[in-house]
């Protein structure tokens, strides 16, 4: 490693951990307003212009709130979780290109890109788990144990989910997956770009990750580990201060991580939703259409990026302000019981496609569809009742 | 050089949490400790270029094993264990014969091998592409057995759920 590549890695390091941060504040004006909208309130408005200053303002707010530790906290462990909490937030997209050229490509474009991220996003259990243990309380401890329930079940839906990605690009590397994005979709049809999303695969691989990464980020309507009915807020009750604020950034920034992974994989990455740029076509000629074609070949891709991070961030608003939380056992019921069995098979009929081609591959998902009809389709829902104290958690006490 | 302080720092750190989690009271810091101890493992790893199992270390140990550890020590709640009854017989000097044994075994047989080594191995060696050709076209057999293995574990913990279930 040269002293040149040492630099240009600090600096692609910079410009990944500056649009986390900077993007952060946006995204909690975003998530009070767009809530606010829904909700047919107005919003924070004061500061700023639109209220856009508001997230500086609850950030100062929060350095001059008191810290108080539970009495019979541990407290080391007490003020790592935080720490633990941030960190894989923080170095998840280490491995997202941003755009095609050398700044933003990603920290690293290692040969391992999506299994880092999974890496990354399965330590992220710890920093809510040892929070709802350490504070010694019985609501944030039960929030810890949700959580970690919740995200390792739904880790294995999520790796389904993005196999699909790796076995159609035929690599983990996230620059690869998004060059087999950049193909003629379908192979056939040459102005539009093949993202995966638009195949039968993609569509159901990219469902499935987008329902298993609002359950990995405790989100609405898996938010289970800090529902603030029943558990207080979960692990975050003892958390004042700046403890509580790296909780709260690290859940966004995870969300951010998180979007970005689900654009590179299913949504094309920074590559634009057209295969053609008239800019371009002009830029051939040189003089000041090739001046406009360099720009807009380097900035067009990032904003496309940021579009469809954004885009994907508001779809996460929108069903927080659509949905009710599901009870502990639907949730599980739906990891378990739907999402991985739906992976599997979607996964068993990307390799017939792999292997044999698209007509097979195409019997085989109308096959599997009439066989979900014949089997489910006629099934009532069911209707049981369900004891809270029991069933519905993910312990079972001792019978008294 | 630089490879070597690496690893050295690596070294150290891997086994100072592994001394922690032996000797630590309390569970929940033992677990810890055995999730720092995997973490630098994979970075041990990282820096031989085996990234593949390196990332697999990260996932499989320290991402889901060590937090289902976790969940059943803070399910359980368990307090630091009392002092077990100390009996006065041979299995405490045997056990220190036998564990040195190995130790001694092990050293001497590989450090002498150790020692004036330098990696030589190409960069791709621990890419997914090259494991998965290995593993399904050379170990293809021992990999049909693996995932018998697997499935038996798999059903016996289905069994022993439903059991304690009814």
């Amino acid at each position: 490693m040269t002293l040149a590549d040492f630099g240009w890695a600090i600096l692609r390091i910079a410009l990944m951990l500056g649009f986390l941060l900077g993007a952060l504040p946006l995204v909690i004006w975003l998530e009070r307003r767009a809530l606010a909208w829904f909700q047919n309130r107005v919003g924070p408005n004061r500061l700023g212009p639109f209220g856009l200053l508001q997230p500086m303002a609850d950030a100062v707010k929060l350095f001059f709130k008191e810290e108080i530790v539970p009495a019979n906290a541990d407290r080391l462990i007490w003020a790592l979780a935080p720490a633990l909490a941030l960190f894989p937030a923080l170095v998840a997209a280490a491995t997202v290109p941003w755009g095609p050229n050398r700044l933003l490509t990603p920290v690293a474009d290692v040969d391992i890109g999506l299994l880092y991220f999974s890496a990354m996003s399965s330590l992220a259990a710890y920093g809510v788990l040892l929070a709802g243990w350490s504070s010694n309380n019985k609501y944030s401890l039960l929030g810890g144990l949700r959580a970690s329930a919740q995200v390792i079940s739904y880790e294995l839906g999520m790796g389904l989910a993005l196999a699909t990605a790796v076995l159609a690009a035929g690599s983990f590397r996230m620059t690869s997956i998004v060059e087999m994005q950049a193909q003629p979709l379908w192979g056939i049809v040459p102005l539009l770009p093949n993202w995966l999303i638009f195949t039968p695969w993609g569509l159901i691989g990219g469902a499935l990750f987008f329902v298993c990464m609002l359950a990995e980020t405790n989100r609405a309507p898996f938010d289970l580990p800090e529902a603030e009915s029943e558990l207080v807020a979960g692990y975050q009750t003892e958390y004042s201060s700046m403890k509580f604020a790296a909780f709260f950034m690290g859940e966004y920034i995870a969300i951010l991580a998180i979007c970005a992974i689900m654009t590179t994989c299913f949504l094309g990455g920074y590559l634009a939703p057209i295969n053609f740029s008239p800019i371009q076509a002009l830029g051939a000629q040189g003089g000041f259409w090739g001046v406009l074609a360099s720009l807009t070949g380097a900035l067009m891709p990032p904003f496309w990026f940021l579009l469809k991070v954004f885009a994907l961030v508001f779809m996460f608003l929108w069903i927080r302000a659509t949905l009710l939380r599901l009870r502990y056992d639907q949730l599980m019921n739906l990891g378990w019981r739907f999402l991985i069995p739906v992976g599997l098979v979607n996964l068993a009929l990307l390799t017939v496609y792999v292997i044999w081609g698209w007509v097979p591959s195409l019997i085989g998902y109308g096959v599997a569809i009439v066989l979900y009809l014949v089997f489910f389709g006629s099934r009532k829902p069911e209707r049981r009742t369900v004891l809270l104290v029991r069933e519905a958690q993910p312990y079972r006490p001792k019978e008294a | 050089m630089g490879e070597r302080v690496l690893f050295f720092v690596l070294a150290i750190v891997a086994i100072l949490s592994a001394g922690g989690v032996v000797f630590s009271r309390n569970p929940v810091r033992s677990a810890l400790l055995l999730v720092l101890n995997f973490f630098t493992l994979a970075l041990i790893y990282f820096s031989l270029s085996a990234q593949f199992i390196g990332v697999l270390q990260v996932i499989v140990y320290a991402g889901a094993i060590m937090v289902l550890f976790l969940f059943v020590i803070m399910l359980l709640n368990l307090g630091s264990p009392d002092a077990m009854p100390q009996e006065r017989d041979l299995k405490r000097p045997l056990a220190y014969l036998i564990g040195f044994g190995i130790l001694a075994t092990l050293v001497s047989q590989s450090l002498a091998l150790l020692i004036p080594a330098t990696p030589q191995a190409s960069p791709d060696v621990g890419t997914a592409r090259v494991i998965g050709l290995a593993l399904f076209t050379q170990w293809a057999y021992p990999l049909l057995l693996m995932g018998v293995l697997l499935t038996v574990g798999v059903i016996g913990s289905i069994l022993l759920a439903r059991r304690r279930a009814s």
